[in-house]
C-alpha cells in the first residue's frame, strides 16, 4: 500500500468511524427530551426508564465521539500539512466556532448526566436539551467547512497565492446550507432506524415490552419524519452538486456524454473503458428534467471533464445508488409505519411489522456512509475542489501504511468494544428497570 | 491586538489543559502507583470528583489544537509533520483513556472486563501526558530537523532523546502530584486524605528527581534552558513565585487547609509555564538548522485573526460562566452528599 492510499484510506476510515457517534450525539439527547418530557408531564415510569437508559448509552457514544473527534483534529494535519498550512486560515471559521459549541455540550452533559435528583426538574431537563441544541450546532459548522473543500469561497486564488481571505465567506460558502440540511435529516433518519429498529427487536421478543414500546414510538416518529424529508433534500442537494461539480454529478450517474434528454440511470455497471452502463434501468429525459427543470436540456458528462480531473466513476456511482436506494426503502417502511400510527394501530404488535423496522436498523448508517462517500469520492482529484490535488497535499512522512494498520485495528476493536456494550445495556434492562408496567397499553 | 488576544488564550486553553486535564489524567497515575486492594476507593473518589467535568476538562485541548491551526497553520502542519509518530501514541493514548474511563463507568454489568478497562485506563492515563510533555519539549529543543534526509533523523531522533523524555516524566509527575492536592479536598475521612498527601508527597519528590535530569539531559544537549529560565526578569520573577507557591501549598496542607492549598498548586504551575514559555517567546517552535517559527510572523491574515479572535471571546462569554456554575454546582452538591454518607 503506498502512502497516498494509506493516507487516505486511513483518513476515511476515522472519518467514517466518527460520523456514526457524531450522528448519535446529535440526536440522541432530542430523543432522550422527548421521553424525558413525556415522564415529567405524565409520570409514566416507562418514560423515566428509557431516558435513564437512552443516556447510559449516549455517555458511551459521547465519550466515543469526542474521542474520535479529538483524533480527527490531529489527523487533518497529520496527514494533509499541505492542505492544511492553506486551508486553515480560510475554512478555520466554523472550526473555531464549533469548539464553543463543543464545550458547551460538554458542560451540558455534566449537569445532564450526573444530575439527576440534584437540580430542578426542568432546569435538569433543558440541559439536556441544550446537548442537542449544540450537538446540531457543530455538525452544521463542520458540514460548513466540508462544504467549503467543494465549493471553495472566501478567497482569490492567485498564483498558487491564497490572498484576500474572508472567512465569513468561506464559511456561508454556497454549498454549506444544502449539505448541513441533508446531513442533519440524515442523523435523524439513521439514528432513528436504528434505535428503534433495536427496540422492535426486543418487542419482538416480548421482553418488557411497555419499556420498549415507549422507546419504539419516540425513535420511530423522528425516524419517519426524517425519511421523508430526506430526499426532498437530496434533491436539493444534487442541484447544487450539478451546479457547482459537475464531475462529481456526472460520476454519481455514470454519466459519460454530454447530451441532451438524459435518462437517470438506476442500478447497472459502469464500464469506464467503453464509456456506458450495463444492466441499468433508464428513465428518459429525467435526470435532464431533474437537474434543469426540461428534460429537453444538456447536462454535463465525463467526456467534458479533463481524464486528469475525473473522479472514480465506479464507486460514486454505486455509492449514490446505495444511498437513494435505501433513501427510498426508508420512506416505504416509514409510509407503512405511519399507517400503523395512524389507522390500523394493531400492526404495531404484529411480528411483520417489527421485522420491517428490525431489517431497517442499519439501512440509515449505511446510507450515511455511502453519502459520504459520494461527497468525498466524487470530489477527486481534489482536496479543494479546482484548487489544490488531494496528492500534493498529503504528508511527506514515509510509512503511513503503518499508521493506517494502527488506527484500523484501534478503530476495530472500538467498535466491537462499543456493540458488546451496548448489547449489555440491553441485556440488563430487566435487571435495572424491573418495575410493574403500570401501563402496558401505553 | 487581535494577535495578542488570540496567542493569550492559546496560553490558557494550554495552561488549563495543564491544570484541568492534567489532574484528570493524574487520577489515573495515582491509580497505577496504587496497591491493587486500595484503588476501589480512589477509583470511586476520582469519579465522583471528576465524572461530571471530565469531558469539559479535555476540550482545552481542542481549543488549543483549532486555536494552532486556524490561526498559526505553518506551526501547526509543522509540527504535525516531524512529530507524526508521537503525536500519533498520544492520540492512541486519548482515544485509549477516554474510552476506558466510561466504559468502566458505564457498563451495565460489572465482572472481569472491569480489569482491562481499569489496565488500560491507568497505562493511558500515564502515556498521554508523557507524550504531551515529549511534544513540547521537542518543540523548543531544536532539535526538528527540517532538512533530514533520512527516517530517524527525520521524524525520531528529534523526539527520542533524553530531554524530551525527562520532560515527558516530569509532566506525569506534575499531572500525579495535582491529582493527589485535588483529591486529599475532596475525602471526607482523615485517613483516606493522608493517603492522597503521602501520594502527593511521592509525586512531588519524582518531580525533583526528573526536574534534575531535565536539567542535566538539557545542558549535555546544548539547550539553553538554564539561561532560559534564570536568564531574565520575568522568568526569575515567575520562579520565585513557584517556589513560594510550592511551600505555601505544603504549608496549608499541615494546616489541614487542603482546599487553599489547590489554588497554590496552581499557581505554581502557572508561573512555570511562564517561566519557560517567556524566554523564547515569540518563537514556540526551534529548528536544528538554527531558524524558528515566532508566533508573532507565522500567524494567519489579519482578517483570519480578527474573526478567530472574536470568535473565542464570544465564545468564552458562553462558556466561562457555564463551566464555572458546573464545577461550582458539582463541587456543593458533593459536599451534600458527603454529609449524608
Ligand atoms: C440517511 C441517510 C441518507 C439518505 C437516505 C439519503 N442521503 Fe444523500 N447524503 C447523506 C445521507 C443520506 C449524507 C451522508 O448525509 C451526505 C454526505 C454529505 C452530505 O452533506 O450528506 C449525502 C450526500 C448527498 C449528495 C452529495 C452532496 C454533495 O456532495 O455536496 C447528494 C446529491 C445526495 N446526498 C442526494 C440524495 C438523494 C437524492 C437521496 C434520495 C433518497 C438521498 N441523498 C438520501
Ligand atoms: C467536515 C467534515 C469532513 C472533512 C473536513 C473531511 C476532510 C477530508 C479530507 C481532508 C480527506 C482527504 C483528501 C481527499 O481524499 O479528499 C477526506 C477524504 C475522505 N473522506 Fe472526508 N471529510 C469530512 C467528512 C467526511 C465524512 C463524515 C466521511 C464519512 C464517511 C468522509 C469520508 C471520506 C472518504 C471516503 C475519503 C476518501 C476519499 C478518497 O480519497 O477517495 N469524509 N476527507
Ligand atoms: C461531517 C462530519 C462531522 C460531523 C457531522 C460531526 C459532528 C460532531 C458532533 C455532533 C460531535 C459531538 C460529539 C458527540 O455528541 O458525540 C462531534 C464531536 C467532535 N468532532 Fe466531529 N463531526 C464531523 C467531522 C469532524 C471533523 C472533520 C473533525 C476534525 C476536525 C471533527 C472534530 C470533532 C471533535 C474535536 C469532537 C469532540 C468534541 C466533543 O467532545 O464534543 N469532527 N462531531
Amino acid at each position: 500500500m503506498d502512502d497516498f492510499l494509506a493516507a487516505r484510506s486511513q483518513m476515511a476510515l476515522s472519518l467514517g468511524f466518527h460520523i456514526i457517534f457524531s450522528c448519535i450525539g446529535m440526536v440522541m439527547p432530542f430523543f432522550m427530551a422527548v421521553s424525558h418530557y413525556l415522564w415529567l408531564r405524565t409520570g409514566n415510569e416507562n418514560y423515566k426508564n428509557v431516558t435513564k437508559a437512552w443516556s447510559k448509552g449516549v455517555a458511551i457514544f459521547f465519550a466515543t465521539g469526542a474521542v474520535s473527534g479529538t483524533v480527527l483534529s490531529f489527523e487533518l494535519g497529520l496527514l494533509w500539512p499541505t492542505f492544511m498550512k492553506h486551508a486553515g486560515p480560510i475554512f478555520g471559521m466554523p472550526f473555531s466556532l464549533e469548539g464553543t459549541a463543543f464545550f458547551i455540550e460538554a458542560i451540558a452533559l455534566g449537569f445532564y448526566l450526573y444530575g439527576w435528583d440534584k437540580f430542578n426538574r426542568w432546569f435538569h431537563w433543558l440541559t439536556g436539551v441544550m446537548v442537542g441544541i449544540t450537538g446540531i450546532a457543530s455538525g452544521i459548522l463542520v458540514v460548513a467547512a466540508n462544504s467549503w473543500m467543494n465549493s471553495p469561497s472566501g478567497f482569490d486564488f492567485v498564483n498558487g497565492q491564497y490572498l484576500n481571505i474572508d472567512p465569513m465567506k468561506a464559511m456561508f460558502n454556497q454549498g454549506w446550507f444544502s449539505q448541513a440540511l441533508h446531513m442533519c435529516i440524515a442523523a435523524f433518519a439513521a439514528t432513528g432506524f436504528a434505535v428503534a429498529g433495536i427496540h422492535a427487536l426486543m418487542m419482538l421478543r416480548k421482553q418488557n415490552v411497555g419499556f420498549h414500546k415507549a422507546s419504539f414510538k419516540i425513535s420511530a416518529v423522528f425516524a419517519i419524519v426524517a425519511a421523508f424529508l430526506q430526499p426532498l433534500s437530496g434533491d436539493i442537494s444534487a442541484k447544487f452538486v450539478a451546479k457547482s461539480q459537475p464531475a462529481k454529478l456526472a460520476a454519481m450517474e455514470a454519466h459519460f456524454k454530454t447530451d441532451t434528454h438524459v435518462p437517470l440511470i438506476i442500478g447497472g455497471i459502469p464500464d469506464t473503458k467503453k464509456q456506458e452502463v450495463n444492466y441499468a434501468i433508464k428513465l428518459p429525459g429525467v435526470l435532464s428534467w431533474m437537474i434543469t427543470g426540461d428534460p429537453a436540456k444538456p447536462v454535463t458528462g465525463l467526456d467534458r471533464i479533463l481524464v486528469k480531473d475525473q473522479p472514480p466513476v465506479a464507486v460514486t456511482h454505486y455509492a449514490f445508488q446505495i444511498m437513494v436506494g435505501l433513501g427510498m426503502m426508508m420512506m416505504a417502511i416509514g409510509a407503512i409505519g405511519l399507517a400503523a400510527f395512524f389507522k390500523w394501530r394493531q400492526w404495531l404488535h404484529q411480528p411483520w411489522f417489527l421485522k420491517l423496522f428490525i431489517a431497517a436498523t442499519p439501512a440509515g448508517f449505511i446510507a450515511v456512509e455511502a453519502g459520504w462517500t459520494v461527497t468525498e469520492v466524487g470530489r477527486q482529484p481534489w482536496i479543494i475542489n479546482g484548487v489544490m490535488r488531494t496528492a500534493d497535499a498529503v504528508t511527506p512522512m514515509p510509512g503511513i501504511q503503518y499508521s493506517f494498520y494502527l488506527f484500523t485495528a484501534v478503530y476495530v476493536t472500538l467498535s466491537i468494544v462499543v456493540v458488546f456494550l451496548l448489547k449489555r445495556q440491553i441485556q440488563m434492562v430487566p435487571v435495572i428497570y424491573d418495575k410493574p408496567q403500570l401501563n402496558p397499553a401505553l | 491586538m487581535m494577535l495578542y488576544i488570540v496567542i493569550a488564550f492559546l496560553w490558557w486553553s494550554i495552561l488549563l489543559y495543564l491544570l484541568m486535564g492534567g489532574a484528570d489524567y493524574g487520577a489515573g497515575i495515582l491509580e497505577l502507583l496504587t496497591r491493587e486492594g486500595n484503588r476501589a476507593g480512589l477509583k470511586k473518589t476520582a469519579y465522583r470528583a471528576i465524572g461530571p467535568i471530565w469531558e469539559a476538562n479535555h476540550m482545552w485541548l481542542i481549543i488549543a489544537v483549532v486555536i494552532i491551526f486556524v490561526g498559526f497553520p505553518d506551526v501547526y502542519s509543522l509540527v504535525s509533520v516531524h512529530l507524526h509518530i508521537p503525536l500519533t501514541i498520544m492520540l492512541m493514548g486519548i482515544i485509549a483513556r477516554g474510552t476506558a474511563f466510561t466504559f468502566r463507568n458505564y457498563d451495565a454489568v460489572h465482572d472481569s472486563w472491569h480489569r482491562l478497562y481499569d489496565r488500560i485506563y491507568m497505562y493511558s492515563s500515564f502515556i498521554t501526558p508523557m507524550f504531551l510533555g515529549i511534544i513540547a519539549a521537542t518543540a523548543i529543543s531544536g532539535r526538528i530537523d527540517t532538512d533530514a534526509t533520512d527516517f530517524p533523523s527525520g521524524y525520531i531522533l528529534n523526539w527520542f532523546n533524553w530531554f524530551p523524555l525527562s520532560v515527558g516524566l516530569f509532566t506525569v509527575c506534575l499531572c500525579g502530584s495535582l491529582a493527589a492536592i485535588f483529591l486529599a479536598g475532596e475525602v471526607p475521612g482523615s485517613d483516606e486524605k493522608w493517603r492522597f498527601i503521602r501520594k502527593a508527597k511521592q509525586m512531588n519528590g519524582l518531580a525533583t528527581l526528573f526536574m534534575v535530569l531535565l536539567f542535566v539531559s538539557a545542558s549535555l544537549q546544548g539547550i539553553p534552558l538554564f539561561r532560559w529560565l534564570f536568564g531574565n526578569v520575568i522568568s526569575l520573577i515567575a520562579d520565585v513565585i513557584a517556589a513560594a507557591s510550592l511551600a505555601m501549598t505544603w504549608y496549608m496542607i499541615y494546616q489541614s487547609r487542603v482546599k487553599t492549598s489547590r489554588f497554590y498548586a496552581g499557581l505554581m504551575v502557572m508561573s512555570l509555564l511562564i517561566s519557560v514559555s517567556y524566554p523564547h517567546f515569540p518563537n514556540i517552535v526551534l529548528l536544528k538548522n538554527g531558524g524558528s517559527l515566532s508566533i508573532l510572523d507565522h500567524a494567519a491574515p489579519s482578517a483570519t485573526i480578527n474573526a478567530l479572535g472574536i470568535a473565542l471571546l464570544a465564545g468564552s462569554v458562553f462558556i466561562l460562566p457555564a463551566l464555572v456554575y458546573l464545577i461550582w454546582s458539582f463541587a456543593k452538591k458533593r459536599s451534600v452528599v458527603d454529609e449524608d454518607h
